[in-house]
């Protein structure tokens, strides 16, 4: 929603400022932010264009393997890009971990942000027991933190 | 025949919303001055200001990635296919020792 604390002119694209996700989902996406930290993971949840609903998870390769950057391989990005395309789907969700600092985008991830209708999820695995998950819109360096909505069973697994 | 030229979304402002564009040139290079022509504007999306393909943009000829063909100076022929996506980078560190980290 676009709230006192975020503008309506701070809000992008077609959409309230809320992120609805499945839980089965969450889950697999924080089970790869553990299961690569200290380096950091990244993926993208594909879905139907102009659904915005992540329904298809796609966890990205690291081609840095590094504990303060991402970078999908250029070529699997590729292969994925098409994928989508050919099932009419975009990437709804983009998502990397932060694994020694909170869950906002860096000046890096404003830079880097390329998908204007993308919501960009970052996931902080700093605390070994719990994870803070976070979602901004990032269009034109303009970064605009929203809520996330976990739910059950949107989509299978 | 020309060269097809798929945009990704973040671009199409310059193409009036076109998802696909024509060009025509014998490399890299000249296609994107090419399509500069038609799409003002859209090569300094692309290109950097010291003449480097730009590191927030992934280029490929038909289904390699241009920095292994020989980045701008890629041969192009009629046919080919231009697929330009959003690199999708980032991370927690800081933006000058990631353009370090980058080689740019």
């Amino acid at each position: 929603m676009c709230t006192a604390t975020h503008p309506a002119t701070d809000c992008h694209g077609n959409v309230n400022a809320v992120l609805t996700i499945d839980r089965t989902i969450v889950d697999a996406i924080v089970a790869h932010a553990r299961r690569d930290h200290p380096d950091e993971a990244c993926g993208v949840v594909a879905g139907a264009i102009g659904s915005d609903v992540p329904s298809r998870h796609l966890p990205m390769d690291n081609a840095a393997r590094s504990m303060t950057f991402y970078e999908f391989d250029s070529m699997e990005q590729l292969r994925v890009w098409r994928e989508m395309d050919d099932l009419d789907e975009e990437p709804v969700v983009i998502y990397h971990s932060h694994t020694a600092t909170e869950a906002f985008p860096s000046r890096t991830d404003i830079s880097f942000a390329g998908e204007p209708n993308a919501h960009y999820l970052l996931v902080s695995t700093r605390e070994p027991d719990s994870e803070e998950i976070r979602s901004f819109r990032i269009v034109d360096g303009v970064v605009a933190e929203e809520e996330v909505n976990i739910v059950d069973a949107t989509v299978k697994a | 025949m020309a060269i097809e030229v798929r945009i990704p979304t973040i671009l199409r402002n310059y193409t009036g919303g076109a998802k696909v564009v024509e060009g025509a040139g014998d490399t890299l290079t000249a296609l994107i001055d090419d399509l500069d022509g038609k799409h003002s504007g859209l090569k300094g999306r692309l290109i950097t200001a010291e003449g480097g393909l730009h590191r927030f943009v992934n280029i490929y000829v038909n289904d390699e990635d241009v920095r292994f063909l020989g980045a701008l100076d890629a041969k192009l022929k009629d046919g080919d296919s231009i697929t330009i996506l959003p690199a999708v980078a980032g991370g927690a560190l800081g933006f000058a020792a990631a353009a370090a980290f980058l080689g740019r």
